[in-house]
């Protein structure tokens, strides 16, 4: 089983030569860590930047320098700030390659939902909705499981949606899943983690076929 | 040049009353007309309705204002980091409409140049698009959202002149640049004041046109809401 760095390395392979890339908050930003050296990726943070770099060294952090986790960042050479239109221009408008973020729940059909549990206090959507409403390209980034064991890849979401239809690929501390249109497509599973345990960890419809290899990390 | 140069913030905000809708630039704390929220606190006005992506922490930003019960009502489209924010949402003394954050942007965008509505997809088949109108175009869905109507939009740029030109730096230009002239009255607050004609017209981020008023800032705290630091090897 993987932990959350382990998700995020998994996911580092999906991250192209030349790809604009938006990363959400949790595990998605551990992704940056781990995208190979000798390919050019950029980075995109939904309030206004394009191009971020590491952390501040102490004394350079600029508090008008921030991701969208409010977080001090740097930039590196050739990046860019802009108006908050602009950046959701570059999400909606589909100049984004690649959007990764997590979520609570995700269905069969591709519905995600990741902004609000009834009952409880609801911080908002921030840029969520936008961001899975346009992406073609959308990774989620979870666990499988909730903190009571009960599966996160259902046939139909229980809590309020972000997006319909949208999911395309799903990286789980268990497995790597496609969503097609029949359901949950199977395609790796994580080192030591038989078919069966997925399959006991998926209340979504998981589609097996043929023999599933072992995640390469 | 037409003018639009004034003393102070309490010239800058003439005219507020209770009972108005305001929109405030700002991402969390950064970019956030600071003088103009301080001096809302000062007037006591109330029932205010706020357009803001944030609504700012316990002790700083819009949190000022809440913690005087002076907001009515918030659009936003996040708003944790708030203890009493969220008193007061769970109480219902405070009417909260929650949105995405690009279609907060473009229905600032769209009271700017003076669009009534957008389509976005964003939000479509989810509680946001509840009793709003959809559209498919060329096979996707997306929902009708209106242009914010707003008596005064207060903003917060780096450098700006007497022209009410602006120029904002880093990631605090987020919603500034959408929200001037987005509502009746722009006020626009800057850190520096500079003298006409040093402004390169090339690098200008917001032309005066959008600005009715523009002052600069007294005091300007900038704080850090998470300070994230790397390691020196």
């Amino acid at each position: 089983m993987l932990d959350k760095n382990g998700i995020a390395k998994r996911i580092a392979k999906e991250v192209q030569d030349g790809f604009y890339v938006n990363l959400g908050i949790g595990i998605p930003t551990l992704v940056a860590n781990y995208v190979r050296d000798d390919i050019e990726v950029e980075f995109q943070s939904e309030n206004g930047v394009l191009g971020m770099g590491p952390f501040p060294y102490e004394g350079e952090e600029d508090a008008d320098v921030i991701n969208a986790g409010k977080q001090t960042i740097t930039t590196l050479p050739g990046a860019s700030f802009f108006d908050s239109a602009m950046s959701f221009s570059m999400i909606r408008g589909k100049h984004v390659d690649l959007t990764i973020l997590g979520a609570m729940e995700v269905a069969e059909t591709g519905d995600i939902a990741n902004w609000k549990i009834p009952g409880k206090m609801v911080k908002g959507m921030g840029g969520a909705m936008d961001l899975v409403a346009s992406a073609e390209n959308i990774i989620v980034a979870m666990m499988h499981t909730n903190k009571r064991g009960e599966s996160k890849l259902l046939k139909k979401c229980t809590l309020p949606l972000t997006g319909v239809g949208c999911v395309k690929k799903i990286v789980t501390n268990m497995a790597v899943i496609e969503v097609v249109e029949q359901g949950f497509k199977l395609l790796e599973r994580a080192p030591g983690v038989s078919v069966e345990a997925i399959k006991q960890a998926t209340e979504g419809h998981l589609i097996i076929e043929g023999t599933i290899p072992e995640m390469n990390i | 040049m037409i003018n639009k140069k004034v003393n102070n913030v309490q010239e800058a905000l003439k005219g507020v009353t209770n009972g108005m809708t305001f929109m405030l630039g700002g991402f969390g704390l950064s970019g956030i007309p600071e003088n103009a929220i301080a001096h809302l606190v000062t007037l006591g006005i109330n029932q205010l309705t706020c357009i803001s992506n944030n609504a700012g922490v316990d002790d700083f930003g819009l949190g000022l204002l809440l913690q005087k019960k002076q907001i009515k009502k918030m659009i936003s489209s996040y708003v944790g980091e708030n203890d009493e924010f969220e008193r007061q949402m769970l109480s219902g003394e405070l009417d909260v409409e929650l949105i995405p954050q690009g279609t907060l942007a473009e229905r600032c965008r769209a009271a700017q140049a003076g669009m009534p509505a957008i389509y976005t997809p964003a939000g479509y088949g989810t509680e946001v698009a509840e009793g709003k109108e959809t559209r498919e175009f060329d096979g996707k869905m997306y929902v009708l959202e209106h242009a914010f109507k707003a008596d005064f939009a207060f903003v917060k740029a780096w450098k700006g002149d007497e022209a009410g030109n602006l120029i904002f730096k880093g990631t605090a230009r987020n919603f500034n640049p959408n929200m001037c002239g987005a509502a009746k009255i722009t006020v626009a607050e800057v850190e520096q004041m500079v003298p006409l004609g040093t402004l390169d017209p090339n690098q200008i981020h917001i032309p005066g046109i959008f600005v009715q008023r523009i002052f600069k800032g007294a005091v300007y705290e900038k704080r850090i809401e998470q300070l994230t630091l790397r390691q020196r090897d």
